[in-house]
């Protein structure tokens, strides 16, 4: 097991560099430049901003430096919101974006568990129907439809909450892009336990504890829940990945500070430090999440050895 | 020799059998049919449109007292958009991008899924272990964020060049899982007889792959495929949420939506018609796709 952690975390730099090279790859090879904008500048002052910026030098010694940079954990300064280093944006948007993304991740999980089970539990019921459908118009109704259309409901007609702005975490400004935010995974959710609890009621093992005669509430809860939620948990690893792009719509919806407001923004600018920051700062958060969903899934599943 | 009309008629009958079975799921008939409506709807709708009202998805009336969001109305049944453009017309050609994006970054992610996975599945071993370690390592990108990067730095300003970009990034990030699935279909068949005996009389391996392997692995992949539709659809509208997508004047489901965001408390029904089709349209595909997997997989069929 440990041995496994080490060797996976080992692994995670070489991807982390890879995903940095790909994307460092790509702002390169697109035509133009950050500072091709609007403005028409002089030859003198493109001269002294290319030289300002490293933009002078041969490609592989930038490349060399932006590695070595990355290696020691320094992103360096944007290049649109000048004076600010990446660090410091990164550390101030991350706040936002984890509070939406862990409250929307802990609200689908818990709702979507609860529906999944009672679903399996009473199949073809008119339970098990409703919430199925509710679970696919989940899957089916895009976010940035969802969340406008609670925005209208909620803030222009209700006046319940505020239709877009951040006061932290304990808010009413929470509700309504974690909801935006959580409904496609409480659906994924609903229906990856529904039908992996399905699977395990079937059983043996739950045969036996029906022939013991354990009552029906300690055999879901004690027996099956343990197998039943192991699609669940590998679902969490990829979850994630999609929590990234959910949080940039829902941002953008409700005009959050968050990371993937600036990521937009940061394309839209080829502001270069601050993307490769941000795609490098993620794909660092997803690879150590999926290490620990593997983790996990040693631990429930005792059938798996690392 | 008489082992031709025998295989040629259990693969009928199993084709059959799983016709039978999808027509007995309601939902996934209803589906079927919203599908098949909406493609009709939008193939023919904005000709349709063209000849009642004068109106096309860029028309922009002359009168300037009709260039603006009027509510909708007989002339207009989803009213128009700031600019006076008829909204139906529209959503009928935003249909049709969609649509046409979803099948065609589909059919990408299944010829590359189909040929890596095949590939992998057959040749085993050491090759199979770095193709699929290649995927693992694929599928912790973020490559949202990739192609976010890649349409937002090489996008033109030319309405067909981007669509084309789009249809390859989408195409290019959804052959994952569909190589997965088929790698797996291809090892538990590449052991069977017919297999073997194709070896045996010296079938080459490129052919054993195409011709003996490729149509028994077809049944997961339709499923998967129509499953992968609505999937990308739904990645083409947030792309085009966020600016990236399909240019104006062109449209489709996800720039008409976000274009009636920026309205929303003024002209709700900007949002409210491209917003619920996108909706309809998935939910039908998600619906006949789940009834595609209980019809052609009878082990995970529902009781």
């Amino acid at each position: 097991m440990l041995k496994f952690v080490i060797r996976r975390l080992l692994s995670t730099f070489p991807m982390v560099l890879l995903v940095v090279t790909l994307t460092w790859g790509l702002i390169r090879l697109a035509p133009g430049n950050f500072y091709t904008g609007e403005r028409v500048i002089a030859p003198a002052i493109e001269k002294n901003l290319r030289a300002k910026y490293g933009f002078d030098k041969p490609w592989y010694v930038q490349y060399a430096k932006l590695m070595s940079n990355i290696v020691r954990g320094d992103f360096g300064t944007s290049l649109k919101y000048e004076g600010q280093s990446v660090n410091e944006i990164l550390r101030r948007t991350l706040p936002v974006s984890m509070t939406i993304g862990l409250l929307a991740y802990i609200l689908a999980l818990s709702i979507g568990i609860a529906a999944g089970t009672l679903a399996a539990v009473r199949q073809n019921s008119r339970v098990d129907y409703a919430s199925m459908t509710l679970a696919m118009l989940g899957i089916s109704l895009p976010n940035f439809v969802l969340g406008p259309l609670l925005v209208l409901l909620f803030s222009l007609v209700m006046y319940w909450f505020p239709p877009a702005r951040w006061d932290g975490f304990p808010s009413r400004s929470v509700v309504l892009p974690v909801i935006t935010l959580s409904a496609i995974y409480t659906a994924y959710v609903a229906r990856l336990t529904r039908s992996g609890m399905l699977e395990v009621l079937r059983a043996d093992y739950i045969r036996t504890a029906r022939a013991k005669g354990l009552d029906e509430k300690t055999i879901v809860r004690r027996h099956a829940m343990r197998g039943g939620l192991l699609p669940v948990i590998s679902f969490s690893g990829p979850a994630l990945a999609f929590l990234v792009t959910g949080t940039v719509v829902v941002e953008r919806i409700f005009a959050l500070p968050g990371m993937g407001n600036y990521f937009i923004n940061a394309n839209l600018n080829r502001d270069e430090p601050l993307i490769i920051g941000i795609v490098a700062f993620t794909s660092i958060a997803i690879l150590l999440f999926n290490l620990l969903v593997d983790i996990a899934y040693a631990f429930v599943d005792p059938r798996i050895r690392y | 020799m008489s082992a031709i009309p025998i295989e040629v008629l259990a693969g009928t009958s199993l084709w059959r059998n799983a016709w039978h079975r999808l027509l007995r799921n309601r939902l996934a008939v209803l589906g079927m049919i919203l599908v098949g409506a909406m493609v009709v709807a939008c193939a023919a709708g904005p000709g349709i449109i063209y000849r009642a009202t004068g109106y096309t998805y860029d028309f922009i009336p002359k009168d300037s007292g009709l260039v603006k969001s009027f509510p909708p109305s007989l002339t207009h049944p989803m009213g128009t958009d700031i600019a006076g453009r008829d909204l139906l017309a529209r959503v009928l050609l935003g249909g049709r991008i969609s649509l046409m994006v979803g099948i065609i970054a589909t059919f990408v992610s299944l010829i590359i899924g189909i040929t890596y996975g095949a590939t992998a599945g057959y040749l085993g071993g050491k090759i199979d272990e770095a193709m699929m370690r290649a995927v693992d390592v694929l599928y912790s990108i973020p490559y949202m964020m990739i192609v976010i990067v890649l349409l937002s730095l090489f996008g033109s300003r030319s309405p067909l060049n981007q669509l084309f970009l789009l249809f390859l990034a989408l195409g290019a990030v959804s052959w994952l899982t569909m190589s997965r699935i088929v790698r797996g279909q291809v090892i538990s068949l590449k052991n069977q007889e017919f297999v073997l005996a194709a070896r045996a009389t010296g079938v080459s391996r490129r052919k054993i792959i195409f011709r003996h392997l490729m149509p028994n692995v077809l049944g997961p992949v339709i499923v998967y495929a129509t499953l992968t539709i609505p999937n990308v659809m739904l990645q083409e509208a947030f792309l085009s949420f966020l600016g990236l997508g399909v240019q104006a004047p062109l449209a489709s489901w996800g720039s008409l939506a976000a274009e009636g965001i920026r309205n929303i408390a003024v002209f709700p029904w900007q949002l409210i018609f491209p917003g619920v089709t996108m909706a309809v349209t998935l939910f039908s595909l998600n619906f006949l796709g789940d009834g595609l997997r209980d019809a052609l997989d009878p082990q995970t069929r529902k009781m």
